[in-house]
This record gives C-alpha cells, sequence and structure tokens, in this order.
C-alpha cells in the first residue's frame, strides 16, 4: 500500500490536470459511480453525516489495527468526494488518520468551488472521519 | 420598455460566473435591484442619514419625510385603506411573527385552533406552532392535492368556531401556484374567522389590492420584490391592529413612560419598536415605481412565452417531475420545481452553477411539502421580468447537459 503523503500527492496530481470545473465533477462522478457498494441495513440514522445537502453515510470498521470507511451518498458529485477521501484514508492505522491535517483539499480547490453548504459538508465529513479513527487511537 | 431596457437597469445581470454569462433564475429567493433601488439607497447613507421622528433638524426631517412617504406609497400600491394599517418590518417572516405573537397574545387561548396549509413556507409553519405551543392551541393543515392545488373544498370542514386564524400563502414558493386567496378569505369570513395571507412571492406577480381580498394581515418582504433586504411591510386592518399588544416593547412604540406604567403609540408606531431599518425601507419607492412599470402589455405578452417555452420543455422531457401543475393558462407564475429520475437536485445545481445558471436546490423552506410529494429536495427555477427566452433556452440545453453527465 502507498503512503498516505504519496496517496494525497496521486490525488492532487489527478485534479492537477484537470482545468474545467465540469472536467473535475466528471472525475467526481467516476469516483462516485465506481465507489464499492454500501450496505443497505447500514444506511441508518446514526451514520448520517451531519451538515451535509444531501444525504452521506459513513461507516467504519477496525481490522488489525487499521480502520477501512465505508461511504454512500444519494448525490453523485458527493458521493465522489467521500470516495477520494476514504480511497486516501481508508486502511490506514487511526493515529495517522487522526494526526493528519487534511490540507490537501484545499490544494485541490474543492472547497472554494462548492456552495458553502456543500463546504461545510465537506468540514463535516472530514470531521467525522478524523472522529472515527480518534475513537480507535491507542 | 422592452427586455433590454429592463435588463439594462440591473448591473448585477451584466456579470459572469465562471467564465460563463449569469442566468439568474433565483428570483423566489431574492430579487436582484435596479439601479434606481441602489441610488435611493446610496443618497440615504450618503445624503439623509438621521434617525427618524424625533430630531428637529435638516437630515432628520429629510429621512423622516423619505420613511413616511414610503408608508403611503405601499398604502397606494396595495391599496390599504389607511397609512396606519401599513407596518414597516424587516421581512415577511418578521411580519408573520409579529401577528402571532401580538394576535396571538391578545385573541388565541388553550384549545383554540389555527390552520396552516401544507403548501407554507416555514416561515408561516414556524411561528404558528410556536404560537400554539405557548397557549395549547392546536395546529391544523389544509392538505394539498398531487398537481399542487390547495384543497379548498376541505376548508369549510376544517373550521370550527375554535378556529382563530388562518394563515395562507398567495403564491408557494416551491409551486408557483396562485392559490384562491379571496375565495378562502370569503369561506373563512363566513365562518367569523380571520385570515393571513403570506404574500412574499405573490406581492412579486400579482397585483395585489388587500381591499379586494378582503384579508385581514397581508405580509410581503421587499427584496423579493427589487427594493434593498432587511425591508418587510405588515399590513393589518385596523380594526385588528388597535386589538393588537404591542410585539416589541422599546423607543417610538410609547406615548409615555412612567415606571408606574407605560402607554403605547398609536399606530403604526405601536408596532415599529427601536430604529427601523431607515436607509433601505425607503428604497421600497423606486421599487413600486419599477414593478408598477412591468404591468405593461408587452413585458407580460413576452414573460408569457419565457413561461410556455420552459413550461413546455420541462413536461415533455418524461425523466422530469414537475411539482405545482396549472390547471389553467394563469394560475402558475415563473417558477419550477421539479425533480429528476435518476438525477440528484444538487448534482445537477452544482453543474449548473458551473455553467453559469443560478437555481435553488434542496427543501426550499418547505419540508412540509418535501414530504407530501415523496422527495429529499428539489431543483427550482424561478425568473423574473428581466429573464429572457435566451436564458430560458440556454438552462434547459445546460440542464440537458447536466443530466447527460450525471446518467
Amino acid at each position: 500500500m502507498i503512503s498516505l503523503e504519496e496517496a494525497k500527492k496521486a490525488v492532487v496530481d489527478d485534479f492537477s490536470m484537470y482545468d474545467e470545473w465540469l472536467d473535475k465533477y466528471e472525475y467526481l462522478i467516476d469516483l462516485g459511480k465506481n465507489l464499492d457498494s454500501y450496505p443497505e441495513e447500514e444506511k441508518t440514522e446514526d451514520k448520517l453525516i451531519k451538515g451535509c445537502q444531501s444525504r452521506v453515510w459513513l461507516n467504519s470498521k477496525v481490522e488489525e489495527g487499521k480502520v477501512f470507511f465505508q461511504a454512500d451518498s444519494d448525490a453523485i458529485i458527493t458521493k465522489g468526494i467521500i470516495s477520494l477521501l476514504i480511497g486516501v484514508y481508508s486502511g490506514r492505522t487511526p493515529e495517522e488518520i487522526a494526526g493528519d491535517d487534511f490540507g490537501f483539499i484545499n490544494e485541490i480547490g474543492l472547497k472554494e468551488n462548492l456552495s458553502p453548504t456543500r463546504a461545510n459538508g465537506l468540514v463535516s465529513m472530514i470531521e467525522t472521519i478524523k472522529a472515527l479513527a480518534a475513537e480507535n487511537c491507542k | 420598455m422592452d427586455i433590454d431596457g429592463i435588463r439594462a437597469m440591473f448591473p448585477a445581470l451584466a456579470q459572469s460566473v465562471h467564465g460563463k454569462p449569469l442566468v439568474y433564475f433565483d428570483n423566489a429567493a431574492t430579487s436582484q435591484r435596479p439601479e434606481c433601488v441602489v441610488e435611493k439607497w446610496e443618497s440615504l447613507v450618503r445624503g439623509s442619514n438621521a434617525n427618524i421622528h424625533r430630531a428637529v433638524h435638516k437630515l432628520a426631517v429629510d429621512a423622516t419625510e423619505e420613511y413616511e412617504s414610503t408608508r403611503d406609497a405601499v398604502r397606494e400600491y396595495i391599496n390599504a385603506a389607511s397609512r396606519e394599517e401599513i407596518i414597516f418590518t424587516s421581512g415577511t417572516t418578521a411580519s408573520i411573527n409579529l401577528v402571532a405573537f401580538s394576535y396571538g397574545e391578545s385573541f388565541v387561548s388553550e384549545g383554540d385552533e389555527i390552520i396552516v396549509t401544507e403548501a407554507e413556507h416555514h416561515s408561516n409553519i414556524v411561528p404558528w406552532q410556536m404560537l400554539c405551543q405557548r397557549k395549547g392551541a392546536v395546529l391544523k393543515v389544509l392538505g394539498v392535492d398531487d398537481g399542487g392545488h390547495l384543497k379548498t373544498e376541505d376548508l369549510e370542514s376544517l373550521l370550527t368556531e375554535r378556529t382563530k386564524l388562518v394563515a395562507v400563502t398567495q403564491i408557494s414558493n416551491v409551486l408557483g401556484i396562485k392559490n384562491p386567496v379571496k375565495h378562502i378569505v370569503n369561506i373563512c369570513h363566513s365562518a367569523g374567522c380571520p385570515v393571513l395571507v403570506d404574500g412574499a412571492q405573490g406581492i412579486v406577480h400579482e397585483k395585489v389590492d388587500v381591499r379586494d381580498l378582503d384579508c385581514d394581515f397581508y405580509a410581503f418582504s421587499g427584496h423579493k420584490l427589487y427594493a434593498a433586504t432587511g425591508t418587510g411591510v405588515l399590513y393589518g386592518k385596523k380594526e385588528w391592529l388597535e386589538k393588537m399588544v404591542p410585539y416589541q416593547g422599546g423607543g417610538e412604540m410609547i406615548a409615555t413612560v412612567r415606571f408606574s406604567g407605560t402607554t403605547y403609540a398609536p399606530l403604526p408606531e405601536k408596532f415599529e419598536a427601536g430604529t427601523q431599518n431607515i436607509n433601505s425601507i425607503p428604497t421600497l419607492k423606486p421599487a413600486i415605481e419599477f414593478a408598477k412599470s412591468l404591468q405593461d402589455n408587452e413585458i407580460r405578452e413576452y414573460r408569457k412565452r419565457v413561461f410556455d417555452f420552459l413550461y413546455g420543455a420541462l413536461t415533455s422531457n418524461p425523466r422530469v417531475h414537475l411539482y405545482g401543475v396549472p390547471r389553467g393558462t394563469e394560475d402558475k407564475v415563473s417558477l419550477f420545481s421539479f425533480s429528476v429520475d435518476g438525477a440528484h437536485h444538487e448534482d445537477l445545481a452544482l453543474i449548473l452553477d458551473k455553467l453559469g445558471v443560478a437555481v435553488r436546490s434542496g427543501q426550499m423552506c418547505a419540508e412540509p411539502l418535501m414530504d407530501r410529494f415523496g422527495v429529499t429536495g428539489m431543483l427550482r427555477a424561478s425568473l423574473a421580468p428581466y429573464n429572457t427566452l435566451e436564458e430560458a433556452e440556454y438552462f434547459i440545453k445546460s440542464l440537458e447537459k447536466a443530466l447527460g453527465m450525471l446518467i
């Protein structure tokens, strides 16, 4: 598995290939469409991330000291964003995730190019990922 | 005046967003401001900024004249019987809250009933829920049918002698259907019940005559009618306003203040505590003049063409579900809320934004209505008289492009 720094750099590199926001959306839509399916029975109220305009579910489990995430959303661009996040952070140690600054999100300009309500959703997604990891820190 | 002439009055429309010419289709949330409104606001802030009513100096006299002549202009525009019936507020929400409190304190007790409709904005639901909670009163709901029309035929059976008020929107901010408020007022008055009309959208699309409607209260905002934000109006029949307790206490609304007891100012000051939005309220004058100029037949015909095009384009797409389906040719305004099979409203709005099109997505402050139609949200395109047929065509093309990306 590539390191967290390498994974983040790969996302930034991918995004830098697109000048137009519509192309970036196409990329996110693709990510969303290809995200592993999320179990219907886990679409419960407690798995919903607060603060998103669309519904986003995030579930986590710990195996051999690593945190694995599963996610879904009824909006495809949001699903692409959460897919991008869990693609980077899933399978890493709780300490690695909870200690990261998630600064690469700013580098790809995701926050500024989403409406404020969506930016809040993004912030909520990041905070939920961090909180789920922190629960498992030693 | 033609469409180019109208557009030239709105500097905000000439801008580009994300490198594309702006198509502003979120007018039901707030309209853009014409130059005349901006100029009025600027001249007040720069030249006539003083607090109104009390001081005798020149600036105060000028500011008072601007403010009070606005009251006359609003009275005339909605054909109220007297200027005492026009209360300035910060917006529709504040106007409704004022009635919910002051009318509620004066006339509603435990076991009484308030009726709202399923088509209401949260601003015409929550204040009544709060009132009911405070007083132990009961909130009843008049439903809408599948086409988004109020089930007016159910109203008579909902009304009882305990019903103290019916609150209904003239035009829903989601459905765009013109509700038969005059008929509703008739039914309610026959049962001895007063009616509050939420005119937030209605004032923009209808020529409002409160005496002809015979409603007891009429609430609207200035900012959807091209005036500055933070400007609102409550029209209330004098007979009600006089019997209602004040909403807020403070400056302006008093006659005499003693620790042994305070007496209140006569209407309309009784309901205007504290320093009002004195720099912005007078922008209602040029805004009203502008709105009047839109009554022109040529402009109405053009707007009808834009409506027909959008209605035709949206309803001919089998994936599109339109909420608020007109029964006739004149009962829906250019406000289209819809969902699309296989595409989330938020995704559509995000992509449309990048194409320069500003539309609203989500629940539009009407969650009960979303539940009624079984959706988590909708996409809404709401037009103003400055929107063109070309913009409507571009919107439909952009929507098709967005759908192509998503499906």
